[in-house]
Order: C-alpha cells, then structure tokens, then sequence
C-alpha cells in the first residue's frame, strides 16, 4: 500500500477513535469544539514562545556583532600603535566570534521558518473552529440524535484531521525551540562570563583594552607634550580610534535591523 | 481528490494527475521500506512538489477530509517511521 493511503488511514482511525467516545453523538460536537479551543490557544501560545526565542537570537546577534566591531576598532588601533601581536588577538578573538555568529543566523533562520508555519497552521485551524462552530450549530438544532450521527461523523473527520496536523506542528517547533533554548543558553553563558565583556565599560575591559589604553595614555602625553612643544592644542590625533568605533557600531545595528 | 500535505494545508487534485502522483509516492514509499534517507528527502520532495504543482488550495474553512495525506517537507525518515506506527507522532 502507498505511503499517502496509509498515513490517512492512520489519522481517520484516530479520527474515529475519538469520536466513539461519547454516548450522545451531540455530546461529542460540544467536547471536540472545547478541545479545538484549546488546541487553538495551544497554537497561539506555541507562536508567541518561538517568537521570543527569535527575540533573543536577534539581541544576542546584536551583541556578538557589536563586540565583533569592537574587536576590529581594537585591531585597528593596535596596528596604529604598532602593536602586531595585540591586533592578532583581537582579530583572533574575533574570527571565534564569527562562528558563533553564522551558527545564530542559522538559528534564526530556522524559528523564523517555524514562527511562519505556526501563524499559518493557526490561521488554518481558526477557519475551520469557525466553520465547525457553525455546522455544530445547525447540527445540534436541525437533526435529532440519530439523524446528527452522520453529519457529526463528516465535521468530526475533518476538523479531526486539521488538529492531528497542527497539534503535530506545535509538537515539533516545541522540540526544534527546546534544542536551540539551550545552545542559546550557551551564549547567554558566554555573554556573562565576560569572555565578551563590554570593553568600553568604564573601569571594565580586558586585557587588551586595558594594554591598549595604557598605551594610550602614554601616546597621548607624549602627544600633548609635543602639541605644547610646538604651540598647538593637541587631543585631534587621539579622536580616530574612537570614530572607527561608532561606525562598525552602526554597521552592526543596520545588519541587525535588516535581519529582524 | 483532496490531498493533505502535513504542516501545509490540502490540496485538490484533479483525478487525472493521481496516477503521475502515485508514481512518485511509490519512489518515496520505497525509499522508506529501503531506509534510505537521502533518497527519502529527494522523493518527498519531488512528490509534494507534484502536489503543489498539479493541486489547487482546499477551502481553508472546510471541514472535508481529506482523501491522501503527506508528510511535511522536511520530515526525516524516522518521523514518517513515527507517523506509520498507530501510537506514534499523531496526537491524540
């Protein structure tokens, strides 16, 4: 037998199953509507937890980009300074974050397909609680018991088939979102362990920034002292570095912004 | 015919495309019988795109059963082992 003929006669037999449950075939339309309804807030629920998963893909994305560009105003500067080996390690540091980086994309890809199926499957399944409302009604004042059998039988299949379908496609957003919960997890980890830390925090930094700065204020009084030799006011040569740095920034956030 | 493709929606076939479809499942049905994934991911692939291609939107609000039902696109080869089994992935 074909693999379409018997995955539907497994969904009808379920179907079935579910209808022999209650006594009065009547009793039966008001206890699959209710479960409809549930199943309904189940789905909207589902959209709105991958959406916060996606949320917080996108501000950790945010944030490894932005310590990304950090990591290139450093590199940039050390190189200005001469300082080979410091500028290694930043753009080492930085290459590490662009695996984390392309991982997240994929990450956020993925919820985005996943929120998009979950608003369409709950689209789907809102049309059709409507229209089963409606033939509930008409069925429960137009039919007397036996009669209401057949007809409950052809809503029952259909609207039974649709909560098989979508009740499966929250099942498995659950589990896709469950999985990257905790890969997020891990670099919230990261993020906090200040292996990332926010270099320009006052009084905060790393190592590198705390060398870079050190060689900064040891260039910039040397500058002074020669701005002073020659007559001049001298803080223009120190305003470079700090510039790079607002433009890589703003990179980071247009790219993100693109993303969302 | 109406054809459900899980995660997606039904689909009406028009009887004179069944045969061209039944073909395709039966490469998709064997792949399964075979355990073969890739060649699973490829059939299923090409048979729901059959659907798409020869099958127009079911009334979204309509409460008909449907007559075929496929698995989503990117089901892997053991959830359509899940969804042959009687207790398996289909809820309730």
């Amino acid at each position: 037998m074909s693999l379409m003929k018997r995955i539907s006669l497994i969904f009808r037999s379920k179907a079935n199953r579910a209808l022999d449950r209650a006594e009065d075939p009547r009793e039966t339309l008001d206890y699959s509507y209710q479960r409809q309804l549930e199943l309904l807030n189940k789905v909207r629920r589902g959209v709105a937890d991958v959406a916060t998963s996606r949320k917080r893909v996108e501000l950790q994305l945010n944030q490894l980009e932005q310590q990304q560009a950090k990591l290139s105003g450093q590199a940039q500067k050390a190189i200005d300074m001469g300082r080979e080996d410091l500028a290694r390690e930043a753009l080492t540091r930085k290459s590490g974050l662009s695996a984390q980086i392309n991982d997240l994309t994929a990450q956020h890809a993925q919820l985005q397909g996943e929120e998009e199926k979950l608003v369409l499957a709950q689209q789907r399944l809102q049309a059709k609680v409507e229209a089963f409302r409606t033939r509930k009604e008409t069925i429960k004042a137009n039919y007397s018991a036996a009669e209401a059998q057949t007809r409950i039988g052809e809503a029952m299949s259909g609207i039974g088939e649709e909560m098989g379908d979508v009740g499966m496609a929250i099942q498995r957003a659950e589990d896709k979102t469950a999985n990257m919960q905790a890969r997020a997890g891990a670099i919230d980890d990261l993020l906090a362990s200040g292996a990332l830390d926010d270099v320009t925090a006052i009084g905060g930094g790393d190592d590198i920034t705390r060398e870079l700065d050190a060689m900064s204020s040891a260039s910039d009084v040397e500058a002074e002292l020669a701005a002073l030799k020659s007559g001049k006011s001298g803080t223009q040569a120190i305003e470079a570095p700090e510039g790079t740095d607002v433009l890589s920034t703003d990179e980071a956030r247009e790219r993100t912004e693109g993303n969302a | 015919m109406i054809i459900r493709i899980l995660g997606e929606g039904q689909y009406d076939v028009p009887e004179a495309a069944v045969a061209e479809l039944n073909a395709l499942d039966a490469v998709v049905d064997s792949a399964v019988r075979a355990g073969n994934e890739a060649a699973f991911a490829d059939a299923l692939r090409e048979l729901l795109a059959g659907v798409r291609r020869v099958g127009t939107l079911h009334a979204v609000d309509s409460l008909d059963a449907s007559d075929l039902i496929l698995p989503m696109e990117d089901a892997t080869l053991l959830e359509v082992q899940d969804l042959l089994a009687d207790d398996g992935l289909i809820p309730g």
